[in-house]
């Protein structure tokens, strides 16, 4: 039996939803899903190479959450990647507007895709989007 | 020969201490005892269901003094 799939596109820049997005896929991962995210908009940002700029929360969780023990979202998602079945793609639209190229991101992100065949890969599981 | 090791997880919030205890289970040998400490209140019920669906087995899970005790043994 093959593994259960789990799509997660994430276009906010947010703190909350980039960390609930690298905690659906963590959690997945783990689980035994064969978990794609796909960093489109607003979320590429935070995952060019020795960033070190944190995301801006929008409410009160994220802002109590900088002064608490919160496993970070990237550490999260590099979880989802070693310990489980996950890939971690840039948005390659979104690169080519910021003019990124993938030695400038994170390495623990997979090659760069485009929606296109990130929608395809999606249709035989469960989509969600942060 | 099989062993019990404590992994410290209190004070770390979801999914935190789950986390912590796959990486303590990939270590060890099947056999292997783990106790998880967690304050994290869904670990009470996150963490067996992830037990149970990866196939590992639970020896118990007790509350003391608001620190959840989890003991889990790799089983394959």
């Amino acid at each position: 039996m093959s593994s259960p799939k789990l799509s997660i596109l994430v276009v906010g820049g947010s703190l909350e939803r980039l960390q609930m997005a690298a905690m659906v896929a963590s959690i997945g991962a783990v689980s035994g899903a064969e978990v794609q995210m796909l960093l489109s908009m607003n979320s590429l940002q935070y995952f060019a190479r020795g960033n070190t700029q944190e995301p801006a929360p929008e409410g009160t969780i994220g802002r109590t959450m900088a002064g608490k023990k919160v496993p970070p979202f990237k550490q999260l998602l590099q979880h989802a990647v070693e310990l489980g079945d996950a890939k971690i793609h840039p948005c390659s639209m979104a690169m080519d507007v910021m003019g990124t190229k993938s030695e400038d991101l994170e390495p623990f992100l997979a090659r760069p895709l485009g929606l296109t065949k990130f929608l395809a890969d999606a249709a035989s599981g469960q989509l969600l989007t942060f | 020969m099989t062993s019990k090791q404590v992994i410290d997880a209190r004070g770390s919030f979801c999914p935190g201490p789950l986390m912590e205890l796959i990486a303590a289970i990939r270590l060890a040998d099947i056999g292997d005892e783990i106790e998880l400490l967690s304050t994290d209140q869904g670990s009470a019920t996150d963490i067996p269901e992830w037990i149970h669906k990866v196939g590992h087995e639970m020896v118990s899970t007790v509350s003391d003094s608001g620190v959840w005790h989890v003991v889990v043994r790799k089983a394959k």
